[in-house]
């Protein structure tokens, strides 16, 4: 009898020693990991986790285009069920028609007061003279995580570089964070770190577009103006400001105004922007390089031209 | 632990992270996705031995916390998932667990880990509101809830296969 007891003593004493998780253990993964985020949090845009970032990007990169490459055909199930075949060509062709058009005439007011200040033709000429390297949204970062990022499947060998800034055909996106050899990660405008330069097209008052984290249709953008005598109107169109060494090529479209607040507490006035990019659902973007960049695939240049 | 369990291991974080950010993105609600990786390290902490489910739960933190499009700052899904492991292998006991407490468990790792995380992003200076943040973590609890029937069941198998003290028992 003492002698089965003592097994299952043993026994027990064995499994408790299994299960009980260590405590200095845990103690010293919670430092590692407040030494993690002390190294990247003091070291900002150049912190000691670059590197490493850089490091995980270039082998989890490829994994993440090939998945999003395997799973596209089945993503894309919906919309083969509504429109057939030529038929979904047709929709597509017709819907990016669509979208120039809708651009033509959101950037008219812009396009004619450019014309019309001092820069003049050839500025313009120039800041639009700008190539696009086209890619496809391979990952989205989990709004879990509190950031509105993606990851596009192109990267230093297409390319492209940090800054860049990244479109659709509906209008701006975000700005290349970093890159690897074949991938970007992209922040997108509606993050709550993102602010952006903008300008109201019709009056070409400028102020700055914050984002609000959210990937909500109707969560849309924040944009305060530097003039808080100016009220923006509804349904003004928002483009960005740009600047030749900022992030942002001028003239690109965000959104719409969609509702205006002014208090007599804030300095400026807010509007609320119903961006025209619809950010739950990215799929293929360009990104804006200089014109005659070298890449390893086709480039659309600024006359509409493949190269 | 031996080199096999570690490789299935990291294989299996490997695996959640990629789904994680390419395919569940596109059934996605207002960009919260179930968090894979979170269950991959409750199933360990569940199944295999303390020191190794932490360790693994800290790997899979960092991996979330580095690989693209993460930009948040490093290290703070280390400290959440870390905690989960943590506080999962306590709550296991060395009876098999029902389906109900793995649930039970489930739900509130993911509660816990995601609010960690947000709390640190609330310390390092992230403009959130409160009612924001815990709409966020609601919605992955329901989420990694919807998700544990399917994801833990072979997880748990797969690592307590890999466990050799439970092979000879």
């Amino acid at each position: 009898m003492p002698d089965t007891r003592e097994r299952r003593w043993r026994g027990l004493d064995r499994l408790d020693a299994r299960n009980k998780a260590p405590r200095s253990l845990f103690i010293a993964l919670l430092l590692a990991s407040a030494t993690l985020i002390t190294l990247d949090y003091q070291g900002g845009p150049d912190s000691a986790m670059e590197p490493a970032r850089r490091a995980v990007g270039e082998a989890f990169g490829p994994v993440e285009s090939v998945t999003a490459a395997v799973v596209r055909p089945f993503t894309s199930v919906p919309s083969w069920l509504r429109s057939q075949g030529a038929l979904s060509d047709e929709i597509r062709d017709l819907q990016a028609e669509n979208s120039a058009l809708r651009n033509e005439v959101e950037t008219a007011g812009f396009d004619r007061n450019r014309l019309e200040s001092y820069d003049g033709l050839t500025q313009a000429a120039q800041d639009l003279g700008q190539a696009l390297v086209p890619a496809r949204v391979v990952a989205f970062g989990p709004s879990q995580s509190f950031s509105n990022t993606v990851t596009i499947d192109a990267g230093s060998e297409a390319g492209i570089g940090p800054d860049m800034t990244v479109v659709n055909n509906d209008g701006l996106v975000g700005r290349v964070l970093r890159v690897t050899r074949s991938t970007a990660t992209v922040l997108l405008v509606t993050d709550t770190e993102s602010i952006v330069g903008g300008r109201v097209g019709s009056s070409m008052e400028i102020g700055f577009v914050h984002g609000r984290g959210t990937l909500a249709d109707n969560g849309g953008l924040d944009l305060r103006l530097v003039d808080d005598a100016v009220v923006p109107a509804e349904h003004d169109t928002v483009v960005t400001w740009g600047s030749t060494g900022g992030p942002y090529q001028p003239g690109v479209p965000i959104g719409e105004v969609t509702e205006v607040y002014s208090s007599l507490l804030e300095t400026s006035q807010r509007a609320v922007i119903k961006p025209f990019v619809n950010f739950s659902a990215l799929d293929v973007v360009g990104v804006m390089v200089p014109t005659g960049t070298t890449s390893d695939r086709a480039v659309v240049e600024a006359d509409g031209a493949l190269r | 632990m031996s080199r096999a369990r570690v490789l299935v291991a990291l294989a299996a974080v490997v695996v959640a992270l990629v789904l994680q950010v390419s395919l569940f993105p596109h059934l996605a609600w207002q960009g919260i996705v179930p968090n894979l990786c979170l269950l991959v390290v409750v199933a360990a902490a569940l199944t295999i031995p303390a020191p190794s489910a932490l360790l693994l739960g800290f790997a899979a933190g960092v991996a979330l916390d580095l690989a693209p499009p993460a930009d948040h700052v490093a290290g703070r899904w280390a400290l959440a998932l870390t905690v989960v492991a943590f506080l999962a292998a306590r709550v296991r006991q060395d009876v098999r667990p029902t389906a109900v407490a793995v649930v039970a468990t489930v739900a509130a790792a993911s509660f816990i880990g995601t609010s960690i995380f947000a709390l640190t992003g609330l310390l390092l200076g992230d403009a959130w509101s409160v009612a924001e943040l815990l709409q966020v973590i609601v919605v992955a609890v329901v989420w990694d809830v919807l998700l544990t029937p399917f994801v833990l069941p072979p997880l748990m198998k797969l690592f307590g296969r890999l466990d050799p003290q439970r092979m000879t028992a």
